[in-house]
């Protein structure tokens, strides 16, 4: 188990003063001028060296990610965008970060807007979160005050000005360029890539976007250094990582643990296990919705890192932990995951806007049982005519629960099917799926 | 994709409240010039609060008014995002969150619940004070289930707890936002299970020097920090404060009531001060260098004496609060608390070596 002293975000569960005093005595905002002073290419360096990978569901380099930002400005002012519209199913780390460790997303932001030479952050946070808006502006305004953001900040000799936008409840603003485009007051629809925000975001300028979690990490990276963050978890999968731990265990929780713990042993140590014992066990999403679930059997010593759940067809994706114990209605779980992202598809691509809803429907009948077999296979063909054709990742993240279900759970699909055949109905089954 | 259309009854016309008119002009400050437009979502959010949390048509043209937007842009965006509620909705707006995770822990109970009590969905009830929507996952998960209403989430409900809440509110009766069981916000029921070494708490830490970091990942690849003796704590260990300033700081404080000190460990073994709650690797050091090893020297200790510790340690009064007196007169006894069980057992990390 990863020891306190480790641990990165010391008041997550809000015990103690989330104000700018408080976070000072947690050891934040410390030694801030002094990163900056130490140059962008300093900054990129150290956190390239700690293998610090997005946080936001994709784990791409965040250090990489910054490096693509041009080294000189051309005229056009660069921006860093942060995104806090937490909505992935299961998800709720940025939150308690937001309201409990608000500091150290802010000290983060000074330092990665001067990584990628920007003078103005915005972050993005959804719009149900409105205390955590609240609690984070006040966090905000007491930085301005303290001299932290603004001309000078932190006496860095950098100016840097920090807004909050927020939206008003669409899923999919979640992915990079539709935050950009709602950022800019318009329908959050993903753009095509290229041109990359790097290049093009927000206001067709140099724009980066980080998750909320891998921003505000970095401070701490700088502080103890790059070799402290990479000794923890595995190679390629280091650091410490926020788990929400959600479903049908005794405690559900966030907590923060080292990367590449097993699963069993994450579940155990601070959920109270798997409701009703590890033998109820049924499956598992290990990171949040739109990563395909796991059967029970190979969740014993599963580390819970990027590589070994790709490796599984599966992914780490946000670290939100989908418990579901032998009582679950495994398909009507997914079929209530498959409406989510019918209603969250922004409609702009017809395979995902069209797909979704055929997909929601045909599970939601299997669920029932009323369905033929052979419509299986015609649903997986489907999930994987969505998957990789839409601008977005949000196609292949409604494709992905579906795909996952037949892939461990066909059997239970069939057995619906044929209960439902055995007992006598007025209609026949027909196959359709059309609205 | 949600269908979501403009409803039938609109009120005549809307405008601003000047301090609403003022809050937004502030909002349009916040992004470079000619870019007004990005603040179209808080100044809609701003015009439903204005509006007794609804968006009529009228708003929408006046917030395309104030930004200089055409109508059917701003029309897009109050369609598009579904927080826009584009009907009348309660004094109490119930947004249940129905999503697989809180699906898995009771959410359709909650339904039922807002079905019994409130009706169907977006219907408000005679007395207007409820109305009720079933919503995409709100983030809270580890709270399921959870609903919003207007502001505020409500978390790990129940359909007893949940049909309480409904019933306080309508009757106007005051309640607490946040989770209803009792616990932390999102900390395991029953108490966190990290995030406990009180250690962590007492000092502010010192800047890693580069050297330090070098040296500690070349000589110890494990994440944990190494123990102080041999090696200094850098993240936490404030050292000027503890080591360097050790005798100012005694001699600022009354010496007749320091605890007596030991040239070292009687028979040669100190005893494991860390079976103490609350004494953890680093105040044990500072502990054996004041000449105290034993949990006898501590049971012994005097209120002066306890003064005198307290204030080297600027503990504020936490050797009561956790009262080592106590716990060192069990353990010097031969006795067992629950604490140091755990800490025999190994299931303390901040307590070992």
């Amino acid at each position: 188990m990863l020891a306190d002293q480790d641990r990165i975000f010391t008041n997550l569960y809000g015990l103690h003063d989330a104000g700018l005093a408080g976070a000072r005595a947690r050891g934040q905002w410390d030694g801030t001028a002094g990163f900056i002073g130490k140059g962008r290419d300093w900054i990129i360096d150290r956190v390239k060296k700690s293998g610090l990978r997005g946080r936001g569901g994709a784990g791409f380099p965040t250090g990489l990610k910054w490096s693509f930002m041009p080294k000189e400005s051309d005229g056009r002012p660069h921006y860093l965008v942060v995104n806090a519209d937490e909505s992935e199913p299961g998800t709720c780390k940025d939150r308690e970060i937001m309201r409990n460790d608000p500091h150290l997303l802010i000290e983060g932001c000074l330092i990665a807007g001067f990584a990628m030479g920007a003078n103005a952050g915005y972050i993005y946070i959804r719009g149900e979160y409105i205390r955590e808006r609240e609690a984070l502006q006040a966090a905000i305004d007491e930085a301005y005050d303290a001299g932290l953001l603004g001309k000078n900040a932190a006496k860095s000799g950098w100016d840097f000005d920090l807004y909050i936008g927020h939206g008003a409840g669409a899923y999919i603003c979640g992915e990079e360029t539709a935050l950009i485009e709602s950022l800019e007051g318009k329908k959050g629809m993903p753009r095509l890539k290229p041109p990359f925000p790097a290049n093009c975001g927000l206001y067709g300028c140099p724009t980066t976007v980080n998750n909320v979690e891998s921003i505000a990490v970095v401070p701490e990276i700088l502080r103890r250094g790059a070799e402290w963050f990479e000794a923890i978890g595995r190679p390629n999968n280091t650091g410490t990582k926020l788990f929400c731990i959600s479903g049908h265990v005794e405690r559900r929780c966030n907590v923060e643990e080292a990367m590449s713990i097993p699963f069993r042993e994450l579940i155990e140590k601070h959920a109270g296990g798997v409701r009703g014992g590890w033998d109820n066990l049924l499956a598992v999403i290990p990171g949040g919705s739109s990563v395909p679930c796991l059967p029970a059997d190979v969740c014993n010593d599963l580390p819970m890192d990027f590589d070994t759940l790709r490796d599984l067809r599966s992914g780490l994706g946000t670290a939100a932990v989908i418990v579901m114990d032998k009582s679950t209605d495994i398909v009507r779980a997914i079929a209530r995951i498959s409406y989510f992202y019918k209603h969250e598809s922004c409609g702009q691509c017809t395979p995902c806007r069209e797909g979704t809803g055929w997909m929601w429907r045909v599970v939601n009948r299997m669920a029932e049982g009323r369905a033929q077999k052979r419509e299986i296979d015609m649903l997986l063909e489907v999930t994987h005519q969505v998957e990789g054709h839409t601008i977005c990742a949000l196609g292949d993240a409604a494709a992905w629960p579906v795909q996952g279900l037949i892939r461990h759970f066909r059997h239970e699909i069939e057995k619906r099917i044929d209960d439902y055949a055995a007992n006598p109905h007025s209609d026949p089954v027909a196959m359709e799926a059309a609205e | 994709m949600a269908v979501r259309r403009l409803a039938e009854i609109q009120p005549e016309s809307f405008a601003f409240t000047s301090e609403n008119r003022a809050w937004a002009d502030d909002q349009i400050k916040k992004f470079p010039e000619g870019r007004q437009a990005s603040a179209v979502i808080p100044l809609l959010w701003r015009a439903q609060e204005q509006h007794d949390g609804w968006l009529p048509e009228p708003a929408i043209r006046h917030v395309g008014d104030v930004l200089g937007m055409p109508y059917i842009r701003v029309l897009e965006i109050a369609t598009f995002y579904t927080m826009f509620n584009l009907e009348p909705v309660g004094e109490y707006f119930v947004q249940l969150c129905g999503t697989t995770p809180c699906q898995l822990c009771g959410a359709s109970d909650l339904i039922k619940v807002c079905e019994r009590v409130i009706g169907p969905q977006r219907h408000v009830t005679d007395d207007g004070k409820l109305s009720w929507l079933e919503v995409e996952c709100l983030g809270a998960c580890c709270n399921a289930p959870m609903v919003q209403i207007n502001y505020d989430y409500y978390e790990d409900l129940t359909a007893e707890s949940f049909e309480k809440l409904l019933d306080d509110l309508r009757a106007g009766r005051p309640v607490t936002p946040g989770p209803q069981n009792g616990r932390q916000m999102s900390a395991p029921l029953g108490g966190p299970t990290t995030l406990t070494d009180p250690s962590l708490y007492q000092n502010r830490r010192t800047l890693v020097s580069d050297t330090d970091v070098a040296s500690r990942a070349a000589n110890d690849t494990a994440p944990s920090p190494p123990p102080p003796s041999s090696a200094p704590e850098p993240e936490k260990a404030d050292k000027p404060e503890v080591a360097d300033e050790t005798d100012d700081k005694a001699a600022m404080l009354d010496a007749a009531e320091r605890p007596e000190a030991l040239e070292g460990p009687a028979g040669g073994t100190a005893d494991d001060l860390k079976r103490i709650s609350g004494i953890g690797p680093k105040i044990e050091g500072i502990l054996n260098e004041l000449g105290i090893f034993h949990f006898a020297q501590i049971a012994r200790w005097t209120e002066d004496n306890k003064a005198w510790i307290d204030g080297y340690l600027k503990f504020k009064g936490r050797i009561d609060r956790e009262d080592w007196i106590g716990q060192a007169t069990t353990l010097a006894e031969g006795g067992d608390t629950d604490f140091s069980k755990r800490v025999d057992e190994g299931n303390v990390p901040s307590s070992k070596d």
